[in-house]
């Protein structure tokens, strides 16, 4: 399978502070991936650079092999929604498509008008007067009828009701049943992203800490649990993203690199939840758990 | 046609969901040879699913034989599963309801009659093996 999306040692530096460094990973052509990550942790930044909305200070980014920043053309494949939807609000739907029409190669406007009736958005009201969840949906119809090869959505189901969100995410799931589409996601909602995406990109702390494919991260992912004991073989082996000590008792999350020969640890599987806050907690100092243990002694 | 549904707060994977699903239906008769399943398509609109979850569920029952995609046209059932017949599997399934019902009057919470559903079905597998 070829690759849609590549990055290499990315990195984007506002004054002082890096936004986003040493962010590498490869995306398969096809999936839809979630882009998960702490507020601050570099998404948007990610986002725009592949959108080429933004120049890297370091590294590569790479969309298809073609560079997005420095290829305008290419834009044209390339959809991207940003958070806040930005739509003209004394506007109709119509007039977005016309003005996508007019602006873009590949559109397809029928599809783009298709996809609204079938929502039963109303082609002639303004978006002014929508709600969050139908403006979300012309959004993302207009990126979708740009044909895009690749589409990039920043947190597009945040601001909806649970309704309007499973409408938005179908919609998306239905396009990428269709054909040939790479979509990066970004998002809090982890039962969302579980659902409707394949593989995941995890930041923290500004850096990629995963990337891959959805089952892969599910069957790696343990919670080690053993009576009070000496943790460094399974340290030497597995990658521990946590650590919990009581007085009694020892847990770990861990991603196994291999299978796990020591049989007075039990492993039990975690959820896609658990294994977020794993990796987003890594970051951050560890809470000492002597409190905890006195309670357990 | 069938519609499918999927439970989040359950540990099985949504694919296996799915196969699961489909051979439910095929046991209690719901599904007959030479229907057709609902598209990848319908069923990532019905459920905001990825597409791939559905293909591998489909190509999960491709290889078990009960079930053939047919390009461009659909997928279509092949035969039941080995199985007693719809009216036994029927019987079977009421006794269970009825056997659950008295578990949950006695107390045992859902979590505990699935450990022990699986702890007899593993004692019952190694007691055949002996045997």
């Amino acid at each position: 399978m070829s690759t849609a999306i590549r990055t290499e040692s990315l990195g984007k530096r506002f004054g002082a502070k890096w936004a986003l460094r040493e962010c590498s990973f490869d995306l398969p052509a096809g999936r839809i991936c979630g882009l998960v990550g702490a507020n601050g942790a570099g998404k948007t930044t990610l986002l725009r650079m592949l959108a080429g909305l933004s120049r890297p200070s370091t590294g590569l980014a790479e969309v298809a092999t073609r560079t997005p920043a420095d290829d305008a053309e290419f834009l044209a494949e390339v959809g991207y929604l940003a958070q806040e939807i930005p739509l003209y609000r004394r506007w109709t739907a119509a007039d977005h498509l016309r003005m996508g029409a007019q602006l873009n190669p590949r559109w397809d406007d029928q599809a783009g008008r298709d996809r609204l009736r079938s929502l039963r958005i109303p082609l002639d009201q303004r978006i002014g007067t929508m709600s969050g969840g139908q403006r979300a949906q012309v959004g993302l119809a207009l990126a979708l009828a740009k044909r895009p090869r690749v589409l990039l959505l920043d947190e597009p189901v945040a601001a909806l009701d649970p309704l309007a969100r499973r409408e938005f995410l179908s919609t998306l799931g239905e396009a990428a049943a269709d054909g040939e589409l790479t979509v990066i996601l970004s998002s809090h909602l982890v039962t969302d992203l579980e659902r409707v995406c394949d593989h995941l990109v995890v930041l923290a702390d500004s850096r990629t800490v995963l990337a891959e494919d959805l089952d892969e991260v599910l069957s790696t992912h343990r919670l080690l649990t053993a009576p009070r004991r000496d943790t460094a073989a399974v340290e030497r082996m597995h990658t521990v993203l946590r650590i919990e000590r009581t007085q009694r008792q020892v847990n770990l999350w861990v991603r196994l690199n291999g299978p796990l020969h020591d049989p007075t640890w039990e492993a039990t599987e975690l959820s896609l939840e658990e294994i977020m806050l794993a990796y987003l907690g890594m970051t951050q100092p560890r809470p000492e758990a002597h409190v905890l243990s006195e309670v357990a002694g | 046609m069938i519609t499918f549904h999927l439970s989040t707060r359950s540990n099985v994977p949504p694919y296996v969901q799915l196969v699961e699903q489909v051979r439910q239906a095929l046991l209690n008769g719901t599904l007959q040879p030479g229907d057709r399943l609902p598209t990848v398509k319908d069923v990532v609109g019905s459920l905001a699913i990825n597409p791939n979850t559905v293909l591998k569920a489909y190509r999960d029952l491709e290889r078990e034989g009960l079930v053939e995609g047919r390009q461009g046209v659909g997928t279509f059932v092949l035969r039941r599963p080995d199985g007693p017949p719809p009216n036994e599997q029927a019987a079977l399934r009421r006794s269970l309801a009825s056997w659950i019902a008295k578990a949950q009057r006695a107390g045992l919470a859902d979590a505990d009659i699935e450990s022990m559903v699986r702890t007899v079905l593993r004692t019952a597998a190694s007691e055949e093996a002996i045997a």
